[in-house]
């Protein structure tokens, strides 16, 4: 009886709950929410954001209108491996642009698109901070620095 | 060697992104294997600045710096450096200037121009324990206004110190608190925004990173000043060492009675708690990023009623950046009048400049106000890479603007800058250099700029747009002459009209480049050509079969696969237009200069 | 009440103290155009039409939110004043259909009405337009979302005056949108359609369905009057144009409910010449309704009602009574079924 009961609840939600009652009676807890809940989900469904709607009484309508706002939360699924290109001004000034676009050519997806396979989501970020080494790009947060469009492909092979 | 020795390796975000964590381990074993672990200690540090030349490791007491050390060095730098007290010369930082090898920190100018007041324990202590900080004086400045000053009396310190925020329009940082003091309420926040999104500007990440127990002894200070009991850091998520860090000091901190109730036995009490932001360079203003805190969309407000009177929850709201938190204690720690010896006459202390773009030395540098941009590009920067030709400074991000040559005596400060057409902002200084091109510069601006606005009021939202939308036209050699008065016009509306500084700022790229630069935008409409040989669609590359040798180097290195030829069947190596991305690789390949460019 | 003396272009005049520039230059008739000011709703100071030059004060500030100051210097017409008004009306044109012929709010739109005024010629800007789909989904409001200039009023009035917050932006920058969550068509969201959010809006992303290509404003003439679905007495204007009612605006003058209508009020009033409605009193008569005179029809219910009265008592009867009565009716109704057939059997149909 109690384990027919325990495969009824999905984890993923139990811990949703937990991350919204350690916030709830916080002064502005919907941002706080929405970042646990998408580490816990990967993204924000739909019936997530219905589900914060209904627990700390914030119209549908206003989380959306948070979740479209910020560059960290997304709709929609990430690939097994996510591409931040970094186009900050030090990279841009060292040719950020090339290999922007020698990725979106190799992996014939655009900024903000995941490759059909799901190998590959491609995101252009504005600066990841590591100046220095530009122009740069991060996989899975692992900073490949210092690079050229011929390096691109040889970088990319390593990632399944 | 007898003597203790210590090895302070850059763990900062720059030299972790080069490999920089491994080495500590491998550091460690190294030592004991070498049966030095008495003597020697490895402390992993925040950021020491020198991000081009990572990762960097410091032997202290001598102050000898190693760059680009990797696993493989380490062996040797024990036996040669800690055992026999020989340098590893091949691991030493070159002098562009003179081509030789220096070893000692007071020889390098990257390090010897510099003045370090808020980077003072940057790169020297770790930043995860909070007795490096108090062996250092940490916590000295709010003792001695806890034990012996009124709020009054520290408030008046700072406004003596001359301190200006350092966060973009240099407000009087005194001045400031003096607002917030002044408003009667039962409540009132101070909080340090952290939201560093100016991209190129790294400074304040790097103190959080590396010496975040200054940023919460300046917030301290404020708070007992300003009579606020709650605080908040609003850090970029983007940032995860910076929160990490501050998340520790935190937990330090209020352990060690600095943070919590009844502060030091005083009666003080103040509470502080990390903020992740989302992601919104907009959220650097502050009523967007007080409304984030709110859990609404980052979208600021009409001022009045300004943060001070009405802020966070509608309390009386203090905020100032890290940079500006993080003097605070030196200001109380050594007086007033030690810290407005340092700067110019109206601009005090000193600023954190990330210098970045074409210039060898890449890295974060501190210098008094009043230095000239010529010292820290040639003197701390160390000149420009590949030896080729200054052409223009970016100053302030996106809301900034770009300095040519002839500027480069310029003593740089709030006002001097804001006359020339650029501003301190954030502190970001991105070299370009002859090959970067003025018109694609702005052209980027505006395009992050536009992907930035809040779409809150018309101007910026439309209008970032539009000035992008010509700017890539014209870069593209589409531009007709009519549309630099149409930019200028937009520029200026956009300037006065817009509701909050992301707006009124976002046109200032246009305006510096227009008024330093408009004979690229001409050579671009009228001729069609980029004369840096930059913007793609004015470019196309070609080989000359009388030079190629049909070595095959160019199609091997081609990220796009577009060069074809074969030697065997004598079929010359051509380029197909179509799908060339125009990145020049082919050219820096090719050793016959059988690729040219047109 | 504390006055403040200001000029406006030239002219000394006096306003209470708290006024805005705004407000202190339509009280002495100088005409300031604003698309995101409501005097019902919050001000965001969005917009940035209504831009004035003060005098010591940096750029150009919007006098919806700026409050009068003793002794402010204020132009309003200005060379860089209105050079400024007429770059952003620029910008909004250059982002917005040019179907003006065809748009159900011609003659009635906020837009249009400035870009006459301060010569728009809509050619300046060349480049990227909004293009979103057309939510069509429900039988009263018609949203265009590429006409929205987002000047928020929608939202805010969906939120302050309705308390229903089905509205609210999405994206930013030039993607921002205005719109249910999830960007859902109306009708799919948890909207009542009572259409606060149409009668704000100052151009035509929202309209009413029902009036679309039944007339222009300039055809139409308003009636103001009493809404007769309910007791609480809300006015409104109806639409007429030929002799035919061919729909509703809210009026913000009339006192009882201001701008605001529920959705039987807005979108109902396709009742009055609905073929179902009963225009004669109707008695069964075997097992058919038929058409009766009312004296007939009341001698009738008369009759009945005494011989029910007299046989099973007065409590054997009870009456119900509609909201679609004004109060004074529904006060009538009680007083006649304790006085005169002497029960308090007495129901209302809003009551529960």
């Amino acid at each position: 009886m109690s384990t027919a009961c325990e495969e009824l609840v999905d984890p993923k939600q139990i811990k949703l709950d937990e991350i919204i009652n350690k916030h709830r009676y916080d002064n502005g807890p919907l941002i706080p929410i929405l970042q646990g809940a998408q580490e816990v989900y990967g993204y924000l469904p739909a019936h997530v954001i219905k589900h914060i709607s209904k627990a700390i009484r914030i119209p549908v309508a206003r989380i959306y209108g948070v979740v479209t706002f910020y560059a960290q939360f997304r709709l929609t699924p990430v690939g097994r491996n996510l591409i931040n290109i970094c186009l900050g001004t030090a990279c841009h000034v060292r040719g950020g642009a090339k290999v922007v676009e020698t990725i979106e050519k190799e992996l014939k997806i655009k900024d903000g698109a995941t490759t059909e396979d799901g190998r590959f989501t491609l995101e252009v970020v504005a600066c990841i901070g590591a100046c220095g080494l530009a122009p740069v790009i991060s996989i899975n947060n692992e900073v490949h620095g210092r690079l050229s469009p011929d390096k691109i492909a040889g970088i990319l092979a390593k990632y399944e | 060697m007898a003597e203790n020795q210590r090895i302070l390796v850059c763990a900062g975000t720059g030299c972790a992104s080069s490999g920089a964590l491994p080495i500590i381990d491998i550091l460690n074993d190294e030592i004991k294997r070498q049966g030095l672990e008495e003597t020697v200690t490895v402390v992993g540090t925040g950021c020491q600045g020198f991000c081009e030349k990572g990762p960097t490791l410091v032997i202290e007491p001598q102050q000898i710096l190693y760059t680009r050390v990797t696993g493989e060095d380490v062996a040797e730098i024990v036996s040669q450096e800690l055992v026999k007290g020989e340098r590893v010369e091949r691991l030493l930082l070159v002098d562009q200037a003179t081509q030789k090898p220096v070893s000692s920190m007071a020889d390098i100018r990257f390090f010897s121009k510099q003045h370090r007041i808020v980077l003072h324990n940057c790169g020297v202590i770790d930043p995860k324990k909070i007795e490096d900080y108090t062996a250092r004086d940490g916590y000295k400045g709010i003792e001695k206004a806890l034990k012996g000053m009124s709020p009054e009396e520290v408030m008046e310190e700072v406004k003596k110190s001359g301190l200006r925020g350092r966060g973009g329009a240099g407000f009087p940082t005194g001045v400031k608190w003096g607002f917030c003091r002044s408003t009667p309420s039962d409540k009132k926040y101070i909080i340090c925004n952290a939201d560093e999104g100016d991209p190129g500007a790294f400074m304040d990440r790097s103190v959080l990173e590396g010496d975040p127990h200054s940023v919460i002894e300046g917030m301290l200070i404020g708070a007992y000043a300003i009579g606020a009991d709650e605080g908040y850091v609003y850090c970029r998520a983007e940032y995860p060492l910076a929160i990490k860090n501050l998340g520790i000091a935190i937990k330090q901190a209020k352990e060690a009675g600095y943070l919590g109730d009844n502060i030091l036995g005083s009666g003080f009490n103040f509470h502080l708690k990390i903020f992740e932001g989302a992601g919104a360079f907009v959220c650097g203003e502050e009523t967007a990023l007080m409304a984030s805190i709110e859990g609404k969309r980052g979208m600021p407000r009409v001022r009045p009623p300004f943060p001070a009177v009405s802020g966070l929850w509608g309390k009386p709201t203090n905020i100032n950046n890290v940079e500006t938190w993080s003097n605070i204690p030196h200001i109380l720690r050594n007086g007033a009048d030690w810290y407005s010896q340092f700067g110019t006459e109206k601009s005090k202390g000193t600023k954190i400049f990330a210098l970045t773009g074409k210039v060898n030395n890449t890295g974060l540098v501190e210098v008094p106000m009043g230095t000239t941009l010529r010292e820290i590009i040639f003197d701390i920067g160390d000149g420009i890479q590949g030896g080729k030709k200054f052409k223009a400074v970016q100053i302030g991000g996106p809301s900034g603007g770009c300095l040519p040559e002839d500027m480069l005596d310029l003593a740089v400060d709030y006002d001097t800058l804001t006359q020339a057409g650029a501003m301190v902002g954030s502190g970001g200084l991105v070299i370009m250099d002859e090959t970067t091109c003025m018109v694609d510069i702005a052209r980027y601006f505006l395009n992050f700029s536009k992907k930035e606005s809040c779409g809150k009021c018309t101007p910026c939202r439309e209008g970032t747009t539009r000035m992008y939308e010509i700017l890539d036209r014209i870069t593209k050699g589409e531009g007709k002459e009519e549309d630099l008065d149409t930019l200028e016009n937009l520029a200026i509306t956009i300037k006065e009209t817009s509701l909050c500084g992301l707006g009124q700022f976002a046109p200032s790229p246009i305006l510096a480049t227009l008024k330093y630069f408009r004979h690229e935008y001409l050579a671009h409409i009228h001729d069609h050509k980029c004369p840096a040989h930059n913007c793609t669609a004015l470019l196309s590359y070609s080989i000359d079969t009388e030079k190629c040798k049909m070595c095959s180097l160019c199609a091997k290195n081609c990220p796009t696969n577009c060069i074809s030829g074969d030697k065997k069947t004598n079929t010359p190596y051509v380029i197909d237009v179509e799908n060339c991305i125009k990145c020049g690789t082919c050219m820096d390949k090719c050793k016959f200069g059988a690729v040219s460019r047109a | 009440m504390e006055w403040l003396t200001l000029t406006i272009d030239g002219r000394e005049v006096s306003v209470p103290k708290g006024t805005t520039v705004l407000d202190a230059c339509r009280m002495n008739n100088i005409p300031i155009p604003t698309l995101c000011h409501a005097p019902e709703l919050t001000s965001a100071g969005a917009c940035r039409l209504c831009v004035v030059q003060i005098e010591g004060m940096r750029n150009l500030p919007p006098s919806c939110v700026t409050q009068v100051a003793q002794g402010m210097k204020v132009e309003t017409q200005n060379p860089k004043v209105r050079n400024a008004r007429k770059t952003i009306l620029e910008l909004l044109v250059a982002n917005h259909p040019l179907d003006c012929m065809t748009c159900q709010k011609m003659g009635d739109c906020s837009l249009a009405e400035y870009a006459y005024d301060y010569g728009v010629t809509g050619t300046v800007y060349q480049g990227e337009k909004r293009c979103l789909p057309i939510d069509d989904g429900n039988p009263f409001i018609l949203r265009d979302p590429n006409k929205c200039i987002l000047c928020g009023k929608c939202i805010k009035a969906c939120t302050e005056i309705q308390g229903k917050s089905i509205l609210d932006f999405s994206f930013r920058g030039f993607d921002t949108q205005v719109g249910p969550a999830f960007n859902l068509p109306y009708n799919e969201s948890d909207c009542d359609f009572c259409g606060s959010c149409v009668s704000v809006c100052p151009v035509g992303a929202l309209t009413e369905k029902q009036m679309a290509g039944k007339g222009r404003p300039w055809e139409v003439s308003k009636v103001q009057t009493t809404c007769p679905f309910c007791g609480v007495g809300c006015n409104f204007d109806l639409n007429v144009k030929d002799g035919k009612v061919i729909g509703v605006t809210s009026n913000p003058e009339v006192p009882v409910n201001g701008k605001a209508l529920c959705v039987k009020g807005r979108f109902g009033m396709d009742m009055i010449y609905s073929d179902n409605r009963i225009t004669t009193p109707l008695i069964r008569k075997n097992g058919e309704l038929v058409p009766a005179e009312w004296d007939e029809a009341l001698d009738l219910v008369a009759t009945k009602l005494g011989e029910i009265k007299k046989t099973y008592g007065p409590n054997s009867i009870a009456a119900l009574s509609s909201a679609h009565c004004t109060n004074e009716e529904n006060y009538l109704m009680q007083k006649f079924m304790r006085a005169v057939i002497g029960t308090n059997n007495v129901d209302h149909c809003a009551r529960t």
